[in-house]
């Protein structure tokens, strides 16, 4: 198989509109990353050389390709090729969450995975991956969520600081049903989660949540697709990061696209990043496609900016130490994310975690 | 009994035009339970006092001193200013987005006091307060400021004030932008905490109605960095009537200026 059709092939011209841009899953097909590309731009490609690792020896295809999953990039067509792949289905109303942890051993050798998470229609449930420890990974999470099904994602990063983790999920939502996808980057070394999230049926909503925590040397970085496809579908995108230490970077690129049928569409998307010290540095892209004009509405925000004195003053102003005056200020700034996860103990175990990054 | 004492001092603000000198020499001494009004037209430094006196970075201090029972409160940092038992009801509260209320004022009385609060009483004491300011209980899960109207914004400077129990008070224009209802419920959560506390308030504002309800034991009229004139309630009166024209070079007037 080749470059798929509709995408005009990986080295032609400039994809016009986000919803063309090349798809295959041979890895053959794609070029090798290059800095020169909106889609590695930001990237270190020297630290994420590893993950390229085997590249020229792949194989062809022997994994079937899938009607909801489509390789965007060379990692995830790799991936798709040489990773196992796990079916994780939720049926009927499922009350505890699905954990999925990946305890990594070492950077090498390089481990790929495809995950395959399945709401059936009309079911509701979570799914938690957690990373943890030291690995060099490739990934690809699809997410099928079927008509009237609720489903909330969370990805977990809490990796080591030399983790290597390139990551594309892509979703497509129903009739009447609703992702909530989470994206929580603590640890690690250069992590990109990618969620691509498709509002196929009439009425469906995404909520596409991110928070970030990048210390010295740390590289987080999503690139989000928010297609709406159907009528009336709702989706709402805030992502939020925080940054510490020299060279601490986080990348946000949020793409969103109403196609011409989606008419009654009600879309917003926001980035809001807190520099908390001198030489880190975050960059936000907020891109906005509309091919109807009969939306409900449809707007885009974004804002990095430096702690806020006033803040400090009033809360000292009461006698409460410095340190812990910033303490407050940060978790209060990614509250609006974590209040949003599921289960008061991986909500406190995330503010915990916060805590923990502001001390270190 | 405690005293405040302020001796000489002077004042500057960095603006975009180079620093510019405000506090010119103030003498103020405040002793416990007294209520002093500061009051005087626009610009003559009324908020600059207040900020200085909490430490804020903005104001840099060119002279003279200030101390609390003889402790050099200029040597202070902002939250030790505050622990020792300094309070500035601020004019423009600021919000703290993801802070709860409940979280913030539990935060701040376990600094104030050294120790947290008994979870059972304390509860009780804040609620109470939130009562008698007529706050509504679910004020306590919002965030701090965010979306708070004006008059939410002073009650829940007053509610701070009444649980943090601080030693001096300076109420910075607490009254602008209160209706009447609004500024005899904040009036009365000060008298409360000057009756149960013997707290000593320094009075910044520029109208004399919240006089009305806060009885002054002394006014100061703060014109152009100095302390004016001096007087006792009489003084607010006075200027009710005149007004701060007199106290103003010829021509300028009081409203604009």
């Amino acid at each position: 198989m080749a470059v798929q059709p509709g995408a005009g092939g990986a080295s032609l011209a400039p994809v016009q509109t986000r919803d063309e841009r090349p798809w295959s899953y041979v890895p053959s097909a794609f070029s090798a990353p290059d800095r020169h590309d909106p889609a590695w731009q930001f990237l270190d490609l020297d630290r994420l050389a590893p993950l390229l690792d085997g590249a020229t020896d792949a194989a062809g295809e022997q994994n079937a390709p899938s009607a909801t999953f489509r390789p965007e990039d060379i990692l995830s067509a790799l991936a798709w090729q040489q990773g196992d792949h796990e079916p994780i289905v939720i049926d009927g109303e499922q009350a505890e969450p699905v954990v999925a942890v990946v305890e990594g051993t070492g950077l090498e050798p390089v481990v790929a995975r495809n995950v395959r998470i399945e709401a059936r229609p009309h079911s509701s449930g979570t799914v938690v991956l957690e990373y943890r420890g030291s690995a060099s990974l490739r990934e690809n999470v699809e997410i099928i969520v079927g008509d009237g099904a609720h489903l909330t994602v969370v990805s977990l990063q809490q990796w080591a600081d030399d983790a290597l983790h390139a990551a594309a999920h892509q979703a497509v939502v129903g009739r009447d049903a609703s992702l909530k996808h989470v994206v929580v980057s603590l640890g690690g070394g250069v992590v990109r989660i990618n969620p691509s999230v498709r509002l196929a049926g009439d009425g469906a909503e995404t909520q596409l949540l991110g928070l970030a925590f990048a210390d010295a040397g740390q590289h987080f970085e999503s690139q989000v697709f928010l297609h709406h496809e159907g009528r009336r579908t709702k989706g709402n995108v805030t992502y939020k990061g925080a940054l510490q230490g020299a060279g601490a970077r986080t990348v946000w690129i949020g793409d969103v696209l109403i196609g011409p049928d989606a008419v009654g569409t009600d879309s917003y998307e926001q980035n809001r990043n807190l520099v908390l010290t001198e030489g880190a540095r975050a960059d936000s892209i907020p891109n906005l496609e509309i091919k109807t004009g009969d939306i409900q509405g449809a707007g885009h925000a974004s804002a990095t900016g430096r702690f806020d004195d006033e803040q400090l003053f009033y809360l000292r102003a009461r006698g409460i130490p410095e340190d812990e005056a910033r303490r407050l200020v940060v978790i209060g700034f990614l509250a609006e994310i974590i209040q949003q996860l599921p289960g008061e103990a991986l909500r406190e175990r995330l503010f915990e975690a916060v805590a923990q990054e502001l001390s270190r | 009994m405690s005293t405040l004492e302020i001796k000489d001092l002077r004042v500057s603000v960095a603006t975009e035009q180079g620093r510019k000198e405000i506090l010119k020499g103030l003498d103020l001494s405040v002793r416990s339970g007294e209520t002093h009004a500061i009051m005087g037209p626009n610009g003559a430094g009324k908020s600059t006092l207040g900020y200085a006196l909490a430490g804020h970075p903005k104001y840099e201090i060119d002279g003279g001193s200030v101390t609390l029972d003889g402790a050099d409160v200029l040597a202070m940092s902002i939250d030790e200013r505050a622990r020792a038992g300094l309070f500035l009801a601020m004019q423009y509260p600021v919000e703290i987005p993801g802070v709860t209320v409940a979280d913030f004022l539990r935060t701040a009385k376990t600094a104030v006091s050294g120790e947290a609060p008994a979870v059972r009483t304390w509860i009780k004491e804040v609620r109470g307060s939130m009562e008698q300011l007529r706050m509504d209980r679910s004020f306590a899960e919002r965030n701090v400021n965010e979306g708070f109207s004006g008059g939410e914004k002073k009650r829940h400077e007053i509610l701070q004030l009444e649980l943090l129990r601080p030693r001096f008070a300076i109420l910075d224009e607490t009254d602008s932008g209160l209706d009447v209802d609004a500024l005899k419920i904040v009036s009365e959560g000060v008298n409360r905490a000057r009756e149960a506390t013997g707290l000593g308030v320094i009075l910044i504002t520029h109208y004399t109605r919240i006089l009305r309800y806060i009885q002054p034991d002394f006014v100061h009229v703060l014109v152009d960095g100095r302390v004016a004139e001096e007087g006792g309630p009489e003084l607010a009166d006075r200027l009710e009537n005149e007004g701060y024209d007199r106290f103003l070079p010829a021509g300028a007037s009081s409203e604009s200026a």
